[in-house]
């Protein structure tokens, strides 16, 4: 039994201890907003916070982690950033499917918090998540519109 | 008891419902179905007005991220004169369609269909609906029909300064008798439909709320992992499951047609498991088969003399032996996965009485004909929920093969829920690929560079042979000459020859084929516009010239041509560095065209900059979401354009997830223009036709800038540095 600290709860985990945190988070925890696309650390559908630092929970077996560090999932997540990420991506009206937005919303605020006012080669190089119904420019339009709401904040 | 009294007994039970039940031409079973949801019953099959005012419109078709649904509701809502700020859908389960003899239409969501397959029916139920809520007022009130209005749901006499909402007359409402075909508006006067408005139902997609049906979660809920024979015409000849039935979390190890299958309490447990299973299989006839192979049949293909005939027209081996200057070449696209982000998955519990699924299709009503029959039960057994989509793209319309092997799963532990979720490496393994074919252009040109003549010859896979072989003309694949027909209103040829003949050498791999976003007009409109180009530069005219000299008789195709011209700018220079390339093509009903600009630098690395896109589809629903279908459908196309194949080798396909099968990403994604220019009087699709031009534009764009045709996809597979 793995102790581990998801959206600052501490939860009991009844699982091997290489079971990728993707799974546990999914299967044991019940929080389905983290999504599995490839299970190989492409797509970042499965992207959650492990200590602010955003990680493909699909390689991260559950045995790396401790119960002190901080995992927070897109039902977790509550930051000034994230909030003002929503918004934009709602304003944009970004989602197709949505099926990979938790995961490119994540990582989007993580890059606003490191570069508060990304470029466009910025963007390019830190959103690699994947989305296959092609939602990529408004997703840049939305980075860019929230990362403005946060610094006029 | 009849229909109506039942309704009006659950209006009496149920506090929060306002609507009678009255329906239009429908049972009392199917009512019944849709009473047992909790749901209020309805005006209409299309609307349902509750209390408070709010309104669901029930929809047929399926959105899978492509604004199907907010179009639709948008069409209704048009109709009804309903506010739209109050508007909200459901979807009716395919089992309640048959029991209501298909009154919602037919469900498959595929072939950009969605809309304008669906508009005239649903745009009468919100007509319809409409009258007999305004009929209602008017009768409560003692006044004639025709002294009310009608403005966002609130019904209003004016001689008499009374005023009341559909939530008050909806119960009357759908007590009378539903007119007969009501008039429509006119479209040049709707305010709802024809505006950019938001799409329905995002919040949950932003906060990771939405459930897809990879998410279904149940009390008791067991999670199946599959491993089916990865080799095309294969089986499975014996497998071992000693070390896996001993692990954590498992309940059964079983066999499934030719596929092993763990059940255990959660997936990963069940796919661990599964990766412990010793597997042998048979590998038949097709065990050697590699894309070599393949390559060589559709070589032969080529210089085949029997071929069907898709386009004839004039005598084209006249035009090229009399031809000044004859020009060849020969084009290639490699197969394809759809690879939607969510894996096929698929829930379901089976009884000897009862058999549920529940699942993320595009077309409901085949999953549920999937259900019955692998159930062993009648249809009137069986349903479909039908759960959201991440992501179709023709995919979960092709095949229901999840499904089948889901109930099949279920049958196995009778009374027990089972999910079956494949991995993105079976996904990849069994998928419905984009076809492969080749085709070799032959051109004739007169000595002033008039194109007399051009002979087409395609070589390869026919989808229809393997998918829907009862829809095959004597043989002959119809749907192979998307876009390159003779006429018709789907998808014609935007160039007069008079000399032509599009012919098919049909070469079927036994790799199963399938309906891939665009399909059939994808390599299409490579063949032919890429060598509109070549034909362009052998006669020395600009192409855009070229091209244009032939379209008189096609003013639609043209007009958008011109569109994208104007507005890149082409008879001005490009910016320094920067190349361009055109192509125009139609199918599904519309017209499209794109004008790309590239880049490529001394490494031979492309970088698409920007591509100006113009789209013809008749009546455009929703503007502010056809431009988001003309963005996804480029970068959906791009990527397989730029990079992605899926090859063979030993009998099966070597790219099984996306280290090997690349998907174009924010880095690749070019900078895209839209120009929505819908002419009225048709209804063409929006989901897939701007596809068809991305590649094309920017293959042109390649030889502009490089000198170097680029006739074999993907572009990745050809060195771009400057000779
Ligand atoms: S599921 Fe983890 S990166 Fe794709
Ligand atoms: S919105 Fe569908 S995969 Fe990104």
């Amino acid at each position: 039994m793995a102790k581990l600290n998801i959206n600052g709860k501490t939860r009991d985990v009844n699982a091997e201890p290489d079971t990728p945190l993707l799974w546990a988070i999914r299967e044991q925890l019940g929080l389905t907003g983290t999504k599995y696309g490839c299970g190989v650390a492409q797509c970042g559908a499965c992207t959650v916070y492990v200590d602010g630092e955003p990680v493909r929970s699909c390689q991260l077996p559950i045995s790396s982690i401790t119960a002190k560090q901080k995992i927070v999932t897109i039902e977790g997540a509550s930051s000034k950033i994230v909030k003002a990420v929503q918004k934009a991506w709602l304003e944009n009206d970004v989602p197709q499917c949505g099926y990979c937005q938790s995961g490119q919303i994540l990582a989007a605020a993580s890059l606003i918090k490191t570069k508060p006012n990304p470029s466009d080669e910025d963007i390019n190089r830190e959103m690699t998540n994947i989305c296959r119904c092609g939602t990529y420019n408004r997703i840049r339009a939305a980075i860019k519109q929230a990362a403005a709401a946060v610094r006029a904040a | 008891m009849n229909a109506m009294d039942f309704s009006r007994r659950k209006f009496l039970v149920g506090a929060g419902t306002a609507a009678g039940g009255l329906t239009l031409g429908v049972s009392f079973g199917a009512q019944d179905a849709l009473a047992q949801t909790g749901k209020t019953p309805e005006v209409n099959a299309w609307v349902v007005v509750n209390a408070d005012d709010s309104i669901v419109v029930r929809i047929g078709r399926q959105e899978m991220g492509q604004g199907t649904i907010t179009g639709l509701a948008q069409l209704v809502a048009e109709e009804l004169e309903a506010d739209w700020s109050k508007v909200t859908y459901e979807y009716p389960t395919p089992g309640q369609n048959v029991a209501r003899k298909r009154i919602w239409g037919d469900y498959a969501t595929s072939g950009s269909r969605g809309v304008r397959n669906s508009e005239k029916y649903m745009r009468e139920g919100g007509a319809a609906a409409r009258m007999m809520l305004m009929q209602a007022a008017a009768d409560g009130w003692k006044v004639p029909v025709a002294e009310v209005t009608v403005a966002k749901g609130v019904i209003t006499h004016a001689k008499s300064k009374r005023k009341t909402t559909y939530g008050k007359v909806a119960a009357a409402a759908a007590k009378l008798t539903p007119p007969t075909n009501p008039a429509l508006k006119d479209p040049k006067t709707w305010t709802i439909a024809g505006k950019p408005l938001k799409r329905l139902a995002q919040g949950g997609k932003v906060n990771g709320k939405q459930v897809y049906s990879i998410d279904f979660q149940a009390p008791g809920l067991l999670n199946a992992a599959v491993r089916d024979c990865p080799i095309w015409g294969g089986s499975l000849k014996s497998f071992d499951a000693k070390a896996a039935e001993k692990m954590p979390g498992v309940k059964k190890v079983l066999k499934i047609e030719n596929a092993v299958v763990v059940v255990a309490d959660t997936w990963w447990r069940a796919k661990t498991a599964l990766d412990a299973v010793k597997i042998d299989y048979d590998g038949g006839k097709f065990a050697a088969l590699d894309s070599k192979a393949i390559d060589d049949m559709l070589n032969e293909g080529l210089g085949a003399t029997e071929a069907f005939i898709g386009n004839k027209g004039g005598d084209v081996q006249a035009a090229i032996s009399g031809a000044a200057k004859t020009v060849e070449a020969t084009y290639s696209m490699p197969y394809q996965s759809h690879a939607p982000m969510e894996p096929m998955n698929a829930t379901a519990r089976w009884t000897a009485d009862k058999c549920e699924v529940w699942t993320s299709t595009q077309n409901a009503e085949a999953a549920l004909a999937t259900t019955s029959q692998a159930a062993g039960l009648p249809l009137d057994k069986c349903d479909v929920y039908r759960m959201d989509l991440g992501g179709g793209f023709g995919r979960r319309a092709t095949s229901q093969d999840y499904v089948r092997q889901a109930v099949l799963i279920a049958r196995e532990m009778p009374g027990q829920q089972i999910k079956l979720i494949w991995s993105r490496e079976e996904d990849q393994l069994h998928g419905c690929y984009h076809p492969i074919t080749k085709c070799k252009m032959t051109g004739a040109l007169d000595k002033d560079g008039n194109l007399t003549g051009l002979h087409m010859r395609i070589s390869g896979q026919s989808i229809l042979a393997t998918i829907r072989p009862e829809a095959l003309d004597k043989g002959r694949d119809p749907a192979t000459f998307q876009g390159l027909n003779a006429g018709g209103a789907e998808g014609a040829i935007g160039y007069t020859i008079p000399n032509i003949l599009v012919d098919h050498a049909m070469r079927n791999p036994p790799v199963r084929p399938g309906f891939w976003r665009g399909v059939n007009n994808n390599q299409n409109a490579i063949y032919l516009e890429c060598f509109m180009d070549e034909l362009a530069k052998e006669a020395g005219v600009d192409p855009l010239e070229f091209r244009r000299k032939m379209m008189k008789n096609h003013p639609k195709h043209l007009a958008v041509l011109n569109a994208v011209a104007d507005k890149i700018g082409w008879d001005k220079p490009a910016p320094k560095g920067v190349y361009r390339g055109l192509a125009q093509h139609m199918g599904y009903g519309s017209y499209v065209a794109a004008c790309a600009e590239v880049s490529v630098n001394d490494a031979g690395t492309l970088k698409v900059h920007r591509i100006v896109a113009a789209t013809d589809c008749g009546h455009a629903v929703n503007p502010a979401q056809i431009e988001r279908q003309i963005e996804g459908s480029f970068a959906y196309g791009l990527g397989a354009a730029m990079f992605q194949e899926i090859t063979i080798k030993d009998g099966r396909v070597v790219e099984e997830n996306f280290d090997s099968y690349p998907i174009l990403r924010m880095d690749d994604m070019p900078a895209v223009e839209s120009i929505i220019a819908p002419t009225g009087g048709f209804w063409g699709g929006v989901g897939e036709p701007t596809i068809f031009v991305a590649a094309p534009a920017v293959l042109n764009a390649i030889y502009a800038a490089t000198g170097k045709r680029v006739r074999n996809m993907p572009i990745k597979n050809t060195d771009l540095r400057k000779a």
